[in-house]
């Protein structure tokens, strides 16, 4: 059953074919159409197949389409392959459906660009990889998807070549990926090694089928091995410390795909390919615990950072950097489904949030400074009123998308003995509040900062780009119903039994009963930080906008660190940019290249041109001379046959 | 008179020829030595085959003899278009072919 599932990625493969090769003759209509109607068609496709897919019980939801062998060699066999599951359903729907959304918005985003064509085309392949990346059935073909995405990720980011900044930050985001994609396929070597397959369903059953061979590691064995090599992939994709550094500067690509691939999808991989590894993960404590220490510190700096940044994009690429370390925290307490739900929320308010500052840079003119806007609300309403929507599903606040999700990972902290975890997590959640409602009243509200020229211009954006605000804008506020938590008493967490089947394998971790009004609490706890939050950013920009440069002013030293994003730049430029160049100019270049290479091979025809002009003496013309040589070699053979007898 | 005789006069012969070739200037006098090379070498064809009653040296010589008149006849005609274009009959005049 269920063989059209390879149609879901083909269709924007030929989309994105279509585009590519032929969209310079194209007018411009045809090229949306192609683009939006091929992705469009998928997330009907998906919804079909996820739609059968709920018709079946739950134990049976396990669907593979085989389409042909792709590599046999020996006993190593890998198919090109997809599975639906729960999980990878998720995925489906979050990439067809925000992707569908995004794609119409870039037509009112993009419709003055040169190179239309071109964008629509990389959108389209950057979608085939992504649906390909989230269908696989085995790592093979995810690590196809995987770096496919990152392709699509570094021609969309330098989409805008001909600017320097732009061109070095798709670089930059192309090599920091590689740093983690090395660490990605070591691992699929060592599960490979260790399981002599790499098929999901059967490495995860072999563990969990397996206790002897594969117990629960308390100390650094296998898997937790195969574990932290594969979060090595997962930190370079999804942007966590240390290689987070790329996704800030990812922001010189165009908005739209600053909200598709750098915060509602691609960067969320990693935490896809975490869970959908779960059943590695759960059995190594210490990876685990890699894991959440690597989220929580993500999720704290990333806010930190993201209080003083005065550039749109850049305060929601920080933001996105601190919502990805929350995803990652949460798998790293135990906490999968919560993981993968508030990844479905975040999709959503991050990629309206990203939507809408597109918005509101294209209504007044290419600006991205926020402290050169405000008052923006009554010239772009919708916008407006649909960031107010996302802030808040961001904030926490109920009864929008992000307060179930991240309500659910706080209390997970709590509950699965994470007391320090936690703590930081809502310390990060009124961080996030205060510096995502201080992004909204610098930018709609107060005066009009914005240059004269701009200020005939603002204007609310067009039908095709407000629509998918709204569209997104609904989904924050219903979307985290489909989890609401079981203190809620509606029932069990749905979201959480829906995902079930794909975690069959995972070794439960939580199994902490607490008292039943504790969870309550523990939500007004941070329903109120979240508030807090907003209130201080209230204060700070609305009612005294100068109290904020005074505060600036006075904690001068933690406020340069914050704006300088701790140095981590410079240090990283400092200790490793500069060496590799110095050690490759110096060594490599004059060392190895010149004087060895080249060395060797000049030395080579010089030693040949030296004998050659001393050997050349024997050719002398004359006759009696090679009539000597002629004897004397005669003499030697002779000497020869007769010695060797 | 037995094989070591005729072997040993031929060795000379040889020898004498060879050293002939090697050190004299004159083309004429390196054509002579030549063909008194190629007659040691039939005189010990000659004592083999009467030393081994077989025929085979003696038709062996006939062709040697065969190749020194068609030898004969080339380096000759060698000798005189040297003669005519140097007016020489030195092989140390005839050096152009060197690098």
């Amino acid at each position: 059953m269920m063989d059209y599932l390879w149609l879901i990625p083909l269709l924007p493969l030929m989309g994105s074919a279509l585009n590519g090769i032929f969209g310079k003759r194209f007018p411009k209509p045809l090229i949306s159409a192609i683009a939006c109607g091929s992705v469009g068609a998928s997330f009907i496709i998906a919804v079909a197949a996820v739609t059968r897919l709920l018709a079946l019980p739950p134990v049976e939801r396990h669907v593979i389409d085989t389409m042909f062998t792709w590599i046999a060699s020996g006993d190593f066999v890998a198919k090109a392959e997809f599975l639906l599951d729960p999980l990878s359903a998720v995925m489906l729907l979050v990439v067809t459906g925000v992707g569908f959304l995004i794609h119409v918005y870039s037509i009112g985003y993009m419709h003055a660009e040169d190179g239309y064509y071109r964008f629509f085309a990389y959108l389209n392949l950057f979608m085939f990889s992504m649906l390909v990346l989230v269908l696989s059935a085995n790592f093979l073909l995810m690590f196809v998807g995987w770096e496919g995405v990152g392709l699509c990720s570094y021609l969309l980011i330098g989409y805008y070549f001909d600017r320097r900044t732009a061109a070095d930050a798709g670089k930059k985001a192309f090599i920091v990926n590689r740093i983690g994609d090395v660490g990605f396929i070591l691992g699929i070597l060592l599960i490979f090694a260790t399981f002599r397959s790499l098929d999901f369903t059967a490495i995860f059953s072999n563990i969990s089928g397996d206790p002897s061979r594969f117990p629960v590691e308390t100390g650094f064995g296998i898997l937790t091995a195969v574990g932290i090599l594969l979060f090595v992939g997962a930190t370079g994709k999804s942007a966590q410390i240390p290689l987070y550094v790329w996704l800030p500067d990812a922001m010189e690509g165009p908005t739209p795909v600053s909200a598709l691939i750098h915060a509602a999808t691609m960067v969320t991989a990693g935490v896809y390919m975490v869970v959908r590894c779960s059943a590695i993960f759960s059995r190594s404590p210490i990876t685990l615990g890699v894991v959440a220490f690597i989220g929580v510190s993500t999720a704290l700096m990333a806010a930190t950072i993201g209080l003083v940044q005065t550039d749109i994009k850049r305060v929601l690429a920080y933001s996105t950097v601190s919502q990805l370390g929350y995803m990652f925290f949460a798998a790293g307490v135990g906490a999968f489904s919560a993981g993968i739900f508030h990844l479905v929320t975040h999709a959503f308010f991050k990629a309206l949030l990203f939507l809408g500052a597109g918005s509101v840079i294209h209504a007044i003119g290419g600006e991205q400074d926020l402290m050169r806007m405000g008052g923006l609300r009554k010239f772009t309403p919708t916008t407006h009123a649909t960031m107010l929507i996302a802030a808040l599903a961001i904030s926490g606040i109920p009864p929008f998308a992000g307060f179930f999700s991240k309500d659910e990972i706080l209390w997970s902290a709590w509950v699965g003995g994470h007391p320090i975890v936690w703590i930081v997590g809502l310390a990060t959640a009124g961080l996030t509040s205060f510096y995502m409602f201080r992004l909204i009243f610098l930018a709609f509200y107060g005066s009009e900062r914005f240059p004269e020229n701009a200020r005939q211009h603002p204007h609310e954006s067009p039908p095709s780009m407000t629509m998918p605000l709204i569209a997104l804008g609904a989904l924050s506020i219903v979307g985290g119903f489909v989890g609401v938590s079981a203190w809620m008493r509606l029932g069990p967490n749905q979201f959480e039994k829906f995902l079930e089947p794909s975690l069959e394998f995972t070794r439960t971790i939580q199994s902490a009963n607490p008292a039943p009004g504790q969870e309550f609490i523990f939500a007004v706890i941070s329903v109120c930080v979240a508030s807090l939050g907003i209130y201080l950013a209230y204060r700070l920009y609305v009612v005294n906008p100068a109290a904020s440069d005074n505060l600036a002013r006075r904690m001068h030293a933690p406020y340069s660190l914050l704006l300088h994003k701790y140095y981590v730049d410079e240090v990283y430029d400092a200790a490793i940019v500069k060496p590799v160049v110095v050690g490759s100019r110096e060594f490599l270049w004059r060392g190895i290249d010149v004087d060895v290479i080249d060395g060797s091979v000049n030395g080579a025809a010089t030693m040949v041109q030296n004998a050659g002009s001393l050997l050349k003496n024997i050719q002398n013309g004359l006759v009696r001379s090679y009539a000597t040589w002629i004897l004397a070699g005669a003499v030697l053979i002779l000497l020869y046959i007769t010695l060797s007898q | 008179m037995n094989i070591f005789h005729c072997l040993i006069l031929s060795a000379a012969l040889f020898t004498i020829g060879t050293i002939g070739v090697i050190v004299r200037k004159n083309i004429i006098s390196i054509f002579l030595c030549i063909e008194l090379m190629l007659n040691a070498v039939n005189l010990t064809f000659m004592a083999f085959s009467k030393y081994l009653n077989q025929v085979n040296g003696q038709v062996f010589v006939f062709f040697i003899m065969v190749v020194a008149a068609a030898e004969a006849a080339v380096g000759l005609a060698i000798a005189i278009v040297l003669h005519k274009n140097r007016k020489t009959l030195s092989v140390d005049d005839a050096n152009l072919m060197k690098w």
